[in-house]
């Protein structure tokens, strides 16, 4: 029974995380109409920077602050440069810039850190309070940071005007012109943000799957699943959906098909959302009357 | 005393060649200015290059500064609502965010709020469906919406593009009873675009008839009224 329990409170753990990587995806998504493929690898190279900080002798969390700052700024930056001059063009167009980003951003840290397995500092105490039996430090930490941040960017969109204005921008972008709305400004501020939480993503995982140009491979097909499975437009379904795939990937993995196959889970996942219920378990049919 | 609104030999259009060629128009401060015209005339493209949601070239002057090169939301900072064909809702959003959305240009203030109150005054029926959906709204609702979102921008200039199009009767006469009652406040002037020219002209000072992207009439609504061509065209009698 413990180690059930184990099972269900580690897969909460892992599930927060890929969670706010899949809602990373859902804010770009609502903004372009586009899955953004280079998520993954943005996020991992805000945890090289973090652990460039860290070795550098940064204490751990000035290093978090600084590497979100950092993240959000060449989040929007990257919006600026490289999407604003294919926003008009072919949904295929927008892709493959996508992909060029994910192989380019890469091998670029390959390059400069190599494809040596490094090790991550973890902020929180290996000991946890509840008894290591039940959930570890880390994961219990990765709970708390994955809850503030959902609770933090709920605030930030649903009572402030800056997150109305861009979830306007996300629905009607030539109404939010009209209205006054920045429009490119809103982008590139959703960029950087979604940069900044796939930034935490990242950093929350690297102590466990550990820090190499490809960790995040893994983690972002987990987050594709967890994103479709939420519905690809609803931010809290991202999240819970993260949670969703976390737990089933460990218990599957745990219990009835074992680790080797556990990748297969988030595949299996991908293709039986997509047939069997498109919009996701919250996923809104936007209705419109004309 | 001088227009609120002058548009100097605009042209305009979408990609090459013209939709617009040398238009001139002008809307009185406190004024109503209707402009009339058929199907494909030119009256949503006049509209949209008032906001700069299209490229224009001529000379539009917005209460003494020129807007012509400006970019929409830049325009919209300036006081002019633009209440879009379509009505540009933002479906997924509730009423009340469409409302605070009109009123994003304008700090957050006591004077904010009671405009909450004013719109929800001109249009109950806004209120009863304050949290919901605006994409579930009626066709009539959406369009008290759209003008209730651009009258929370507290505009000096307002544009309306066939408030009346596709709706019942009496929704229309609710909706004109509104614009009546914007008029007489005299706190914005109204720029409307309408196919429903007996109604148009009843609330108009100013009225002009566009063909084929030109001006080819202009001048107080009984003027059009008179004219026998214009009478049998676009009122029907």
């Amino acid at each position: 029974m413990d180690a059930f329990l184990h099972q269900i409170l580690s897969g909460l753990a892992s599930g927060g995380i890929y969670g706010s990587l899949a809602l990373a995806l859902v804010m770009i998504f609502q903004a372009t109409h586009l899955v953004n493929f280079a998520q993954g690898e943005l996020a991992m190279c805000s945890t090289y920077l973090a652990w460039t900080l860290v070795r550098a002798g940064c204490p751990y969390w000035v290093a978090f602050v600084a590497t979100l700052v950092i993240s959000f700024l060449a989040g929007a930056a990257i919006e600026r440069c490289v999407i604003r001059p294919v926003e008009d063009k072919p949904a295929l167009a927008v892709v493959l810039v996508f992909i060029g980003l994910m192989l380019i951003l890469n091998s670029v840290a390959g390059w400069i850190f190599g494809y040596t397995v490094k090790t991550f500092p973890s902020p929180f105490s290996d000991r946890s309070p509840f008894g290591n039996a039940f959930i570890a430090g880390h994961e219990l930490g990765i709970m708390a940071v994955v809850a503030a941040l959902v609770g933090l960017l709920y605030v930030f969109f649903r009572y402030t005007t800056l997150g109305l204005a861009m979830r306007a921008v996300a629905v009607n972008p030539e109404s939010s012109r009209l209205v006054g709305i920045h429009v490119g400004r809103m982008l590139a501020l959703g960029w950087g943000l979604s940069a900044a939480v796939g930034a935490v993503a990242g950093m929350m995982i690297a102590p466990v799957v550990f820090l190499d140009p490809n960790m995040m491979s893994g983690v972002l097909l987990y987050a594709f699943a967890a994103a479709l499975l939420g519905g690809i437009d609803s931010p809290g379904g991202a999240v819970i959906g993260g949670l969703l795939v976390g737990v089933l990937e460990n218990l599957l993995g745990a219990y009835v098909i074992g680790t080797e196959l556990k990748l297969t889970v988030a595949l299996l996942l991908i293709v039986g959302v997509l047939v069997v219920r498109p919009t996701g378990l919250f996923g809104k049919v936007v209705v419109t009357r004309v | 005393m001088s227009d609120l609104l002058a548009v100097r030999s605009l042209f305009a259009g979408y990609g090459r060649g013209n939709v617009l060629s040398d238009v001139t128009l002008e809307v009185a401060r406190g004024g109503v200015t209707v402009v009339l015209g058929a199907n494909g005339a030119g009256k949503t493209t006049l509209l949209r290059a008032i906001s700069g949601m299209i490229a224009r070239r001529g000379a539009i002057t917005l209460d003494g500064a020129r807007i012509e090169s400006m970019p929409s939301e830049r325009i919209a900072q300036k006081g002019l609502a633009h209440v879009p064909d379509g009505r540009g809702t933002f479906a997924a959003l509730t009423t009340e965010e469409n409302l605070r959305l009109g009123a994003y240009t304008r700090p957050r203030s006591a004077e904010l709020e009671r405009d909450f109150e004013r719109v929800y005054g001109f249009f109950p029926r806004l209120a009863e469906r304050r949290r919901q959906q605006a994409g579930t709204l009626s066709g009539g609702e959406q369009q008290m919406l759209a003008i209730g979102r651009a009258l929370m921008l507290r505009p000096k200039l307002l544009m309306l593009d066939e408030p009346s199009f596709g709706l019942a009767p009496l929704v229309i006469d609710e909706i004109f009873r509104i614009l009546e009652r914007i008029k007489a406040e005299q706190e914005s002037s109204v720029l409307l675009v309408e196919q429903n020219a007996t109604l148009a002209l009843d609330l108009a000072d100013r009225a002009c008839l566009l063909e084929t992207g030109c001006v080819v009439r202009s001048g107080p609504p009984d003027d059009l009224r008179r004219d026998d061509a214009i009478r049998r065209a676009y009122l029907g009698y």
